[in-house]
């Protein structure tokens, strides 16, 4: 008898306070067994950030600083460059990372930061009661949009990975999603190369996961990932988009 | 004891590695430059990090993320420069971490100018950030004066883990005066055993946070930092006095007006009229003390400032009412001349309009 | 012929009954519980049909509250003509 799937060291025993079938649990989930796997917990620092998955200090097993809207990148530079031997990683949402905090994560970027960063993307904002994100999709109905996102109001939704990938110092950048199990085993290598090309000292690491607000979509959690399969996944398209060796070497 | 002819930024800048900064995040904005060149320079040599941030709002999230994991960090910047921060300064008193922000006071609102100004005083004392907090403000009057208070700037940083704030100006930050550094001597910092180190698999992890969603908790949480204010406000207020035991007329000015109603004192004492100074170098917590116990010979406190008013909101608190308090302020980057000055007191002390 | 028989373990208060795992089970081994409310007051995925369960972790896998674990035990099938 062998066990083959068990609860990671890399998360506490904390229960979520996640919506039924929102898949921040399984993001944090990889990133928990990831750090597990490459025996990091010990030495790991992360930035949780503004948005439901603030409270991400009470699940993932780590030291973890709490950052104001948009700054966690900030914050990981500051961390980082007093404990370049630490790993720092950030864990941030859409409204997070691709509204409010787009300076910090650019210049994160652009100074090539030595730190891995999560960028869980689901095309809203949960915590505030589901209104357009930078990444809303065209026709996507939200709070704040009603009728539908309006590229002729408000632009085409932004792709942050891409345009990421573009900046010298961007080492690693991957789009992933968690819609299926499939997809999932994916995400996870994804996370786990970015944080080896940060303990490998490459550079600034992004791994952007497509995920699913279930509730802020008005979907069930079954019709969520596939309404995320269906309609994010051809807009956002799945792979890697900058390839480690890209990166400076620090 | 070397004497060396320094600018007051450059002598905040040494005076910060001397008192143990080995990292800096910072934006450039005049009349501070000199501050982050010198360190862009300097700090690489000790096997410190000079790092240019984005804007000011990276540059105090920076100075937050390397306060957590330890480490003596400071930054400066200019009056819009703090005014873009203090949402991070918030932020850090609340999270209680220890830094040094400097800030070397140009003229406002707005964009304003690029000359030296003192209105930012309210900005230094009741801060832009929300929620209820202080941070104790250092106010210089003397390039040598900025040397030993950024020391002990970064003593009270980690003693209270706080944000402290110096406040200069832009005069008093481009200014050359003879300093010397011979004299400083570090305590041993605090051991940070709340520092975030990673676990090490051997504890349970830590967090820096504070979000706290439970009313309850969130005013008992306040309440504890307010007690941490308390006991600043009563260990930590500093002043100087000049002349005021026979003072008829006290001025009262903080930093480099300071210096020139000191030169206005002498102008008066030599035409035979009794003024004297009180020199807050706290601007929070601000030195009642000095106020409340002015003789009974003292009949007007007369506030200077290179601003429309603002300290004399505090001393007109100090004074509760015992004494007349006239305001006497140049702004937009105008400086006030002794003279000026003494044309003001001696206008009050005939009995003329406050 | 020995094949594999897995065995999936649900921490059924943990639950909060969101499906997903029921969705991508290959074998239809999950089901949601039909009535039972668990102490969150969901209703919680429950192993309906635990002997056709291949250990193949895809309920694990997508499981967003990390309250499956599986493992796999070794069992003699016959072989069918």
């Amino acid at each position: 008898m062998s066990v083959v799937f068990s609860r990671t060291k890399g998360l506490t025993e904390a229960e979520t306070h996640y919506c039924p079938g929102c898949t921040h649990g399984i993001a944090h989930r990889l990133v928990g067994e990831a750090l597990e796997e490459l025996d990091l917990l010990g030495n790991t620092i992360g930035c949780s950030a503004v948005g439901c998955s603030i409270l991400s200090y009470n699940y993932i097993n780590v030291d973890m600083i709490e950052c104001l809207h948009g700054r966690a990148p900030a914050v990981a530079t500051g961390i980082k460059r007093v404990r370049p031997d630490s790993i720092v990683f950030t864990y941030q949402g859409d409204g997070d990372l691709a509204s409010i905090g787009t300076a910090e994560i650019v210049h994160a970027a652009h100074r090539g930061e030595n730190i891995t960063v999560v960028f869980v993307n689901n095309a809203i904002y949960g915590m505030t009661g589901g209104q357009m994100a930078p990444t809303t999709l065209a026709g996507q109905k939200v709070t704040t949009a009603p009728a539908g996102r309006n590229p002729v109001i408000n632009g085409m939704p932004l792709k942050v990975s891409e345009m990421l990938a573009q900046i010298p110092g961007a080492a690693y950048v991957e789009r992933v999603s968690l819609h299926s199990p499939k997809e999932i085993r994916k995400a996870k290598r994804a996370i786990k190369k970015g944080l080896t090309c940060q303990v490998e000292k490459r550079g600034f690491s992004l791994i952007e996961v497509l995920s699913t607000c279930p509730t802020g979509w008005g979907l069930s959690p079954v019709d969520a990932v596939a309404w995320l399969e269906a309609n994010m996944v051809p807009y956002y398209p799945l792979g890697v988009l900058k390839a480690p060796e890209g990166g400076k070497n620090v | 004891m070397t004497m060396t002819l320094m600018k007051g930024n450059e002598a905040l800048a040494l005076a910060a590695i001397r008192g143990g900064c080995t990292h800096f995040f910072g934006y450039p904005i005049t009349p501070q430059n000199e501050i982050p060149e010198f360190l862009a320079r300097e700090l690489p040599k000790i096997g410190g990090v000079f790092i240019q941030a984005e804007s000011e709002i990276g540059a105090v999230n920076m100075l937050y993320g390397a306060a957590a994991v330890g480490c003596r960090v400071m930054t400066s910047s200019s009056s819009p420069g703090l005014a873009l921060m203090q949402e991070g300064i918030s932020l850090l008193a609340a999270a209680e971490m220890p830094c040094v922000i400097v800030n070397v006071m140009r003229g406002g609102p707005g964009i304003g100018g690029i000359q030296p100004s003192q209105a930012d005083y309210f900005q230094m004392t009741r801060g832009g950030g929300n929620g209820d907090y202080r941070v104790p403000a250092l106010a210089p009057a003397t390039v040598q004066e900025s040397v030993s208070m950024m020391v002990q700037a970064f003593e009270m940083a980690d003693c209270y883990r706080t944000p402290v704030f110096i406040v200069s100006d832009g005069m008093l930050g481009q200014m050359m005066e003879p300093v010397e550094f011979d004299n400083i001597e570090l305590k041993e910092p605090p051991e940070k055993e709340w520092k975030l180190t990673g676990h090490g698999n051997v504890r349970k992890p830590k967090t820096i946070k504070t979000l706290m969603l439970d009313p309850a908790r969130l005013e008992a949480r306040n309440f504890e930092l307010q007690e941490k204010f308390q006991k600043i406000a009563a260990a930590e207020c500093s002043w100087e006095e000049y002349l005021i035991d026979d003072a008829v007329l006290v001025f009262t000015a903080y930093g480099s007006t300071a210096r020139i109603a000191r030169n206005a004192v002498d102008q008066l004492r030599e035409e035979g009229f009794a003024a004297g100074l009180i020199r807050p170098r706290t601007l929070w917590p601000f030195p009642d003390k000095p106020f409340q116990q002015l003789a009974s010979r003292c009949q007007t406190v007369l506030c200077v400032e290179m601003s429309c008013g603002q300290m004399v909101d505090d001393v007109r608190l100090a004074v509760n009412g015992k004494l007349p308090v006239a305001f006497y302020g140049r702004c937009g980057g105008m400086i006030p001349s002794p003279e000026e000055l003494v044309a003001k007191a001696k206008n009050i002390m005939k009995g003329g309009r406050q | 012929m020995a094949g594999i028989q897995g065995i999936p373990h649900i921490a059924v208060d943990r639950c909060k009954g969101c499906g997903l795992c029921v969705s991508v089970c290959p074998q239809s081994v999950l089901a949601i519980s039909d009535g039972a409310v668990n102490v969150k007051g969901y209703q919680p995925a429950i192993v309906a049909e635990p002997e056709r369960c291949i250990g193949c972790t895809s309920c694990a896998l997508i499981c967003p509250d990390v309250v499956i674990s599986v493992e796999r035990i070794p069992v003699k099938k016959e072989v069918k003509s």
